[in-house]
């Protein structure tokens, strides 16, 4: 049968496995099958034992993220036609350990994002029944960096986390920024003290791959080298003006 | 590393290979971006001992002269340029990510920063070749 193509997906079974291998599958090849659809019918058809993570199907939830030749794509947002004619390799997430099959050990990257204070930090909160104006100029400021679903496809295109897997990481700086930037917040300078050390922002190095692999096109690079930016004018404000920098 | 117990489990730990910029063209040119800046400390120090055999006067510096016609320097010079254009061109597209300009609520499109900072290359070349040119009237 030609309308068929063949996946060949790494496995990983921490019970009996010392390191991960491959195993290949043939599945249909249908022009509205993105990967996630192949994955699925391998369970339900070829191999239950096939163990990933997936929830909305639509590029919402950020859980099927893995590597597609060699890529960091959404597993829902690929289609099979695209890696025709094959046979396309799927592993888990690079720079993450291996729990079983495709899913990784996401771990150090909630601690980084909880790190990073993702949320809206006030010194004084207004009262309840007052609220929180905002332009359209003062969203737009924001909004891009808000995209973002957390399915850590950067961290996996990011030769740096790979390397030093101390560094934060794109997603998380980019949601910090995306927290300073939003004009109801007055946290910046704390998440400053924790990402302008080395392992922050400056341990980027500007690959740029976080960018080019983001589904909801956040541009974590972007939001690094502006962080950078406003961390050294911070700091030269810091010596010129040391009483006065807030 | 945390190491299995009851309620951890036993994971897969991937170890990234020396190589691992070989893998995709993307990890290879950002590489190249970073040797770049060998050639670019290059091109430094050959002007600044420019400089000094300039200050050093003519019998020195027609010496310079001949050791930058060495067929090694030639070459080394050629390999320096192309990578000096190329850490150049990489850094002026990669500016726009960094420099956020808003103007009338709205943000400058990238192209036009990158195009900005070309002009200011092309200006700054203009300036230094009209100086130099000059000089040799």
């Amino acid at each position: 049968m030609t309308n068929r193509i063949e996946l060949s997906v790494k496995r990983y079974h921490p019970e009996n496995d010392q390191q991960p291998w491959f195993e290949s599958y043939e599945v249909p090849l249908r022009k509205e099958w993105v990967i996630l659809d192949a994955l699925n019918y391998i369970k339900d058809h070829l191999d239950g034992s096939l163990t990933f993570r997936w929830s909305c199907r639509m590029g919402v939830c950020g859980s099927c993220g893995m590597n597609v030749n060699g890529v960091p794509k959404l597993a829902c947002a690929t289609f099979l036609t695209e890696c025709a004619p094959g046979p396309v390799r799927v592993e888990p997430l690079k720079n993450f350990p291996i729990l079983r099959d495709l899913v990784v050990d996401i771990s150090d990257f909630l601690m980084k994002l909880a790190d990073a204070k993702p949320w809206i930090i006030r010194k004084v909160e207004k009262p309840l029944e007052e609220e929180y104006f905002q332009t359209p100029e003062q969203v737009e400021a924001y909004k891009q960096f808000s995209m973002c679903i957390n399915c850590m496809l950067c961290y996996a295109a990011c030769p740096v986390y790979g390397l030093d897997p101390l560094f934060s990481g794109p997603a998380a700086i980019a949601l910090a920024q995306r927290y300073n930037m939003d004009s109801r917040d007055q946290g910046a300078g704390t998440r400053m003290d924790i990402l302008s050390q080395h392992e922050g922002i400056w341990g980027c190095t500007f690959v740029g791959e976080c960018t080019k692999v983001c589904p909801k096109h956040v541009d974590p690079a972007g939001a690094i080298q502006q962080y950078k930016v406003t961390s050294s004018i911070e700091w030269l404000k810091s010596l010129v003006l040391p009483r006065g920098a807030e | 590393m945390v190491h299995p117990t009851e309620y951890v489990p036993k994971s897969y730990h991937p170890r990234v290979s020396t190589y691992w910029w070989l893998g995709r063209w993307a990890y290879a040119k950002f590489i190249l971006r970073e040797i770049s800046s060998i050639f670019v400390a290059w091109i430094v120090v050959t002007t600044l001992l420019q400089v000094r055999a300039l200050k050093a006067g003519p019998a020195e510096y027609a010496q310079f002269q001949a050791w930058l016609a060495t067929p090694w320097v030639l070459v080394l010079n050629a390999i320096s340029l192309f990578f000096v254009v190329f850490h150049a061109v990489t850094w002026f597209n990669l500016a726009p990510k960094a420099i956020v300009v808003r103007m009338g609520g709205k943000r400058l499109p990238a192209a036009a920063i990158a195009a900005s900072n070309y002009a200011a290359w092309v200006v700054v070349s203009a300036t230094v070749l009209w100086i130099l040119l000059r000089g040799t009237r």
